[in-house]
């Protein structure tokens, strides 16, 4: 188990109101993310949890490109990783920043 | 004075030293491998049928258990090494050389003999290009078939999968050889003449009927949001883009998907009767919600598919059929279609380098190609315009004269850029020439050469090759679609958005392909359940793809 946390710094908020969503399952090449507004409108944090040790530049580069395509502004995400493939996390990722749009 | 008939005497011998076990042109299952051992002789060429479907498996098992010291150094010029029996073959001396096309199953163990030098390869071909050589320079002497059922002329029934049969009987017959057949049943009358009889010499009551593998059907259920959203790219950055309708299917689950999409994304995209309308293609179970939604006007095959006989007989309008009502595939004139009768072929691969050439050879498999060697190939043959072929070859050329310009045909390379077990598909050197080293070969087997590729799709977009003018443009437009592999994470970002800008590159919301879309509900169908439903309850799934 390797628990790694990523802060980054936003230009704006992420639009919408949507208080916390959850999308996606704990299972083998899966994961689950949990999304909360939570934070300063200018901060986003991803913590994440996964069984599988030693893919954190990979990480660092998921999450760094997810923040600078969307501006996650206010959001702190929580993944539970299930080793799920960096095109799932990123294309979760996305899918989570949508629904809190809503 | 010159001898002309050295051939027909050693055949004459051949078919003598074999009538003595047979009754009539029939021999039954006990008596193959005296019958193989009295009609070959050392070094000859032999074809063992079987290809990515269909196998002579009885006549396998015959083969591998002759007796050494009688049939050796034989050289298999044979599509497929499927069965464990055409590798023990070369274990024990029976044979010696192999020119060959697919290995799928057989990858793993395939590898290590070649490594270990049990195998003198000649080549890993396309089946189109064997098949050239059987009337060239590879011609066998001894041809094992398989068929379901003859009559006691030898008239030939191959069904449905008939597949190679019609091209190596040809070969074999008509050049002084000599054809056995393997068949399910003898019949007093076949349902249809697929082989004359007089062009097979023994008919082998098989103790079983021959093997067919259900390669092409793909559940959905095991189908993912990834490949969904890698099938959406397709369809709207491709198939609509180039008003794509005579097209060839690979066998992954991304095409599959394509398939699937058909009649709710495409729908709704109103693409309905514009692309996707005429097929080279085997009768893929996906492929039903689309004929039954009205998308398909007609598919040729290269060979069946278990279970989907019924289904097929109940719809002669789409499938090409026998009299008797079943399937006619026939695998030389299929890839010749995909040759030169399709504007696309799109198919997924193990490893892509820089430059865009493609293998499924890796350190410890040799998969061997079928026939995406042919169908991905740009036909420089090809004479006859299509919107599609005109649109892609003045992408390509940008000046000239436009009535001189030729056309392109689409090759395009749908993969995840993370095979099974976080492998990468993107990579600096293909493993195939590390093969090529170490087994001596004079050529790497690169399955899809790059400057025949002119699209990748992979989760993370299109890149249109091509519009590339240079190779930096073409290795950064492949890094740029790359994904978090260590050569998507080595692009120069600043070139890769200004192939970005100029459409070189296009990412699904360049597309206006909505994430949140890329959802199994958009799946025509979403288990192989849905796909009996969808055919009226006529596809009969084999029983490993039944799970209700």
């Amino acid at each position: 188990m390797e628990s790694l946390t990523f802060r980054h710094a936003t230009t704006k908020a992420l639009p919408g109101a949507a208080p916390h969503a959850i999308t996606g399952v704990v299972a083998s090449g899966n994961l689950e993310i949990l999304l909360e507004r939570v934070l300063p409108p200018d901060a986003c944090e991803v913590a994440v949890e996964t069984p599988i040790a030693g893919y954190g530049a990979v990480w660092a580069a998921v999450v760094a490109d997810f923040v600078a395509r969307v501006q996650p502004g206010g959001l702190r995400i929580s993944i539970n990783d299930g080793g799920a493939r960096p095109d799932t996390v990123s294309l979760r990722l996305l899918q989570g920043a949508r629904l809190m749009e809503r | 004075m010159a001898d002309w008939h050295s051939e027909a005497r050693l055949r004459d011998e051949r078919i003598a030293a074999g009538r003595v076990l047979a009754d009539g042109k029939v021999v039954p299952a006990g008596a193959a491998v005296d019958l193989l051992e009295a009609i070959l002789r050392p070094g000859d060429r032999v074809c063992l049928e079987g290809d990515n479907q269909k196998q002579a498996d009885c006549l396998a098992r015959a083969l591998a258990a002759c007796d050494p010291a009688r049939v050796h150094d034989l050289h298999m010029v044979q599509s497929g090494i499927v069965l464990p029996e055409h590798l023990d073959v070369f274990e024990t001396g029976i044979a010696k050389r192999l020119d060959y096309s697919y290995s799928g199953p057989q990858g793993g163990r395939i590898a290590k003999m070649l490594y270990g030098g049990q195998i003198q390869l000649g080549a890993v071909h396309t089946y189109l290009e064997l098949f050239a050589r059987y009337f060239v320079d590879l011609t066998p002497h001894v041809a094992l078939i398989a068929g379901v059922s003859a009559d006691r002329e030898g008239n030939l029934y191959t069904g449905p999968n008939t597949e190679d049969t019609p091209t190596v009987v040809e070969a074999t017959a008509f050049k002084n050889g000599v054809v056995v057949a393997q068949v399910n049943a003898i019949v007093d009358r076949v349902p249809r003449v697929d082989i004359p009889g007089d062009r097979i010499d023994f008919v082998v009551a098989a103790d079983k009927p021959f093997y067919v593998e259900p390669l092409f059907t793909r559940d959905p259920a095991a189908m993912t949001e990834t490949q969904i959203l890698i099938a959406m790219m397709a369809i709207k950055g491709i198939y609509a883009e180039y008003g794509v309708r005579r097209l060839n299917h690979g066998i992954g689950f991304g095409t599959a998907a394509i398939e699937l999409l058909l009649p709710t994304y495409g729908e709704r995209l109103g693409l309905k009767g514009k692309i996707a309308t005429h097929w080279a293609l085997n009768p893929h179970p996906t492929l039903i919600p689309a004929i039954e939604s009205g998308w398909v006007s007609q598919v040729h095959c290269f060979g069946s598919e278990v279970g989907m006989d019924r289904y097929i007989r109940a719809r002669p309008d789409v499938f090409f059929t026998g009299r008797d009502g079943s399937l006619r595939s026939n695998r030389a004139f299929c890839q010749t279609a995909g040759l030169y009768a399709c504007d696309l072929f799109i198919g997924a691969t193990l490893q892509i380098d820089l430059a865009g050439h493609s293998s499924t050879v890796t350190r410890d498999r040799v998969a061997g190609f079928g026939g995406a060697p042919n169908m991905g190939s740009d036909p420089h043959g090809r004479r006859h315009p299509s919107d599609t072929w005109m649109k892609a070859g003045h992408e390509a050329q940008g000046t000239g004269d436009p009535m001189l310009m030729r056309g392109r045909k689409l090759v395009v390379q749908l993969v995840e850029t993370f095979g099974d077990k976080l492998v990468p598909t993107f990579v600096e050197r293909l493993d195939a020439l590390e093969l090529a080293r170490r087994t001596g070969l004079e050529l790497a087997p690169v399955m899809i050469y790059g400057d025949d590729v002119t699209h990748i799709v992979t989760e993370e977009g299109i890149a249109n090759l091509l519009l590339c003018r240079d190779a930096d443009e073409r290795e950064q437009a492949i890094r740029g679609v790359a994904g978090y592999t260590e050569v998507g994470r080595g692009r120069d970002r600043a070139k890769v958005e200004a192939l970005r800008a100029r459409g070189v590159i296009r990412r699904p919301e360049d597309l206006g392909i909505e994430p949140l879309d890329a959802d199994r509900a958009l799946l025509a169908a979403k288990s192989i359940k849905d796909l009996v439903h969808w055919s009226g309850g006529l596809y009969e799934p084999p029983a490993k793809f039944r799970n209700w």
